[in-house]
């Protein structure tokens, strides 16, 4: 079990990767000063006054607020999804970083209904494993579900799987790799979260902190 | 030679024994101080006796067979078994009955977070006293073993389970889409919950806002005002009860640590009326939780009023330690 602390200045888990910069505009809107985190430092951990942002990836976002180690963050509804079993409380959709999560076939390419037909199966390949299965066992296929960590597009494309399913924001990716989308899953956007204890104990400045960004997002 | 223990189970060496030792006493101590008398019962039970109390709430995760084909379970908290037993041993008995425990409980963990599958829970069980006095006495014997915990900073937080079942009513939301919504509410999705309401026939923007600013509610007593103005009959039932539990509390001089919380929900199926849980911020985790379940103890055949609070014991000996540390309790 964890030894977080909700006390002290309070945490924010800032996602790097493609949601930093959108995160971090946000932030600078309500009043929080993200220069540092902007510049050339390599550092993770951004103390200040009475904020402390705390770099991370995107995944981890819910691990950390879970514990209490980052009262609040912002991280992805994908993930949120994808980790739906930690308690974390959603508090707002900022409304950025909007993408939609889609399961992608080769174009031209009839193997995901050639192998739902013939075999009763699919070989889908994700980073969204439990996503991916939920969506299919909502939809009443059965598919093998097979997790990789890095670029997924490869898999269909060397015979690991038949489709992907993965998130898309323009559909570049995709389509360089001449992937096409088959199926809408979900839309995806970025979320503020908040530890359960931060949000009982330092309720005033979470309550504060949720207005100040609902107001200038104009959520 | 390294011999393994299943992930979710751990060994007590004796500084830390000492140290639960310590805590275990003091709070026994403060039990049996407030007439509360402390009782065992088995760590086995009959499956089909404990799935009675509630089968969403018993959740027990271990059943096996014994040698005469007998299906047992590990308990998974302390308060269907006590309510057995009461039924069971003190049916007649004069009410209103007082019991504590200090005991071992089981359930399932998911991998790799750090969770327990045999844990050690100390807490109260009070039976025949109906709200708001059994409520205020029970929140005062916690209050009392926070203190003797040494947590001088923990908050008890006390919410309403039947709000929002009763406020959904209002609204004209049943059945699935009811049970729904009050998941969204127990896991605080407020995002998910807010889509989910406004999708509904018949719900209009002002009740959506008004379920949704209910469950922002957290503070002193000033915020079963604010509750009130926002109107309706759940609401005005269950600030009446909320607040007579405080006002009970405060002629008690018991009030100190509670935050009164709208928003609070527990997912343990047996609850009605208050709802407890218990912060301290040297932990991120909750420290326990407890409230009413007047309903229970009639599954068993007794129909009594009951309330109680169990709290963790490794997470309060966690807290301790950090409260003690030089650089705890310096914000």
């Amino acid at each position: 079990m964890g030894r977080a602390k909700t006390e002290g200045p309070l945490k924010i888990a800032v996602p790097r990767g493609a949601l930093l910069g959108e995160t971090l505009d946000a932030l600078d809107a309500v009043g929080i000063d993200t220069s540092e985190v902007r510049g050339e430092s390599r550092s993770l951990i951004f103390p200040g006054q009475s904020i402390t942002l705390v770099t991370m990836r995107p995944s981890d976002v819910p691990t950390y607020v879970e514990a209490g180690a980052a009262d609040v963050g912002i991280t992805g509804k994908d993930v949120l999804l994808e980790q739906h079993d930690r308690v974390v409380y959603e508090l707002l959709d900022l409304g950025f970083g909007r993408c939609r999560m889609v399961l992608a076939g080769r174009v031209g390419d009839e193997r995901l209904g050639e192998s739902q037909r013939r075999l009763g199966m699919m070989r889908i390949a994700t980073k969204y494993p439990r996503i991916a299965e939920r969506h299919f066992e909502r939809t009443g296929r059965q598919v093998e579900v097979i997790e990789v960590k890095g670029s997924v597009e490869l898999a269909p494309l060397i015979g690991l799987a038949d489709g992907i399913v993965d998130l898309v924001a323009t559909g570049r990716t995709l389509e360089e790799n001449d992937l096409e989308v088959r199926e809408e899953i979900l839309e995806c956007t970025a979320r503020f979260v908040a530890n359960r204890v931060a949000h009982k104990l330092r309720a005033r400045e979470v309550d504060g902190l949720a207005a100040k960004l609902r107001e200038s997002l104009g959520r | 030679m390294i011999h393994p223990i299943p992930p979710g189970t751990r060994d007590v060496l004796p500084d830390e024994m000492r140290e639960l030792r310590r805590l275990h006493l003091a709070l026994i101590e403060v039990f049996e101080g407030h007439g509360y008398g402390e009782v065992a019962t088995p760590a086995i039970e009959y499956d089909e006796v404990l799935a009675q109390g509630d089968g969403r709430a018993a959740d027990t995760a271990y059943r096996f067979f014994d040698s005469s084909g007998d299906l047992l379970a590990l308990r998974s908290d302390m308060t269907i078994p006590i309510a057995r037993l009461v039924a069971t041993r003190y049916a007649e008995a004069e009410m209103p009955l007082r019991l504590c425990y200090l005991a071992n409980a089981y359930r399932a963990v998911r991998p790799q977070r750090g969770q327990m599958r045999e844990f050690a829970q100390a807490g109260v069980e009070l039976i025949g006293a109906p709200a708001p006095q059994g409520t205020a006495e029970v929140i005062e014997v916690l209050a009392a073993a926070l203190d003797a915990a040494g947590l001088d900073r923990a908050v008890i937080g006390l919410g309403d389970a039947d709000l929002y079942r009763q406020l959904l009513a209002e609204f004209g939301v049943e059945g699935e889409a009811r049970e729904s919504l009050l998941s969204r509410l127990a896991a605080h999705d407020l995002v998910g919950l807010e889509a989910e309401l406004s999708e509904l026939p018949g719900i209009s923007d002002e009740q959506v806002a008004t379920c949704i600013a209910l469950s922002q509610l957290r503070g002193g007593k000033e915020v079963l005002d604010e509750a009130r103005s926002l109107g309706g009959d759940a609401v005005e039932r269950a600030t009446a009860r909320m607040g007579e539990t405080l006002e009970e509390l405060e002629r008690r001089g018991a009030s100190r640590r509670v935050q009164i919380d709208l928003g609070l929900l527990r997912d343990l199926g047996y609850y009605s009326g208050a709802i407890l849980e218990v912060y301290d911020p040297a932990l991120g985790h909750v420290l326990g939780g407890g409230g009413r379940y007047d309903g229970l103890m009639k599954r068993f055949g007794l129909d009594l009023p009951a309330a109680g609070f169990a709290l963790y014991m490794e997470r309060v000996h966690v807290a301790q330690l950090e409260e003690e540390s030089p650089t705890g309790g310096s914000s």
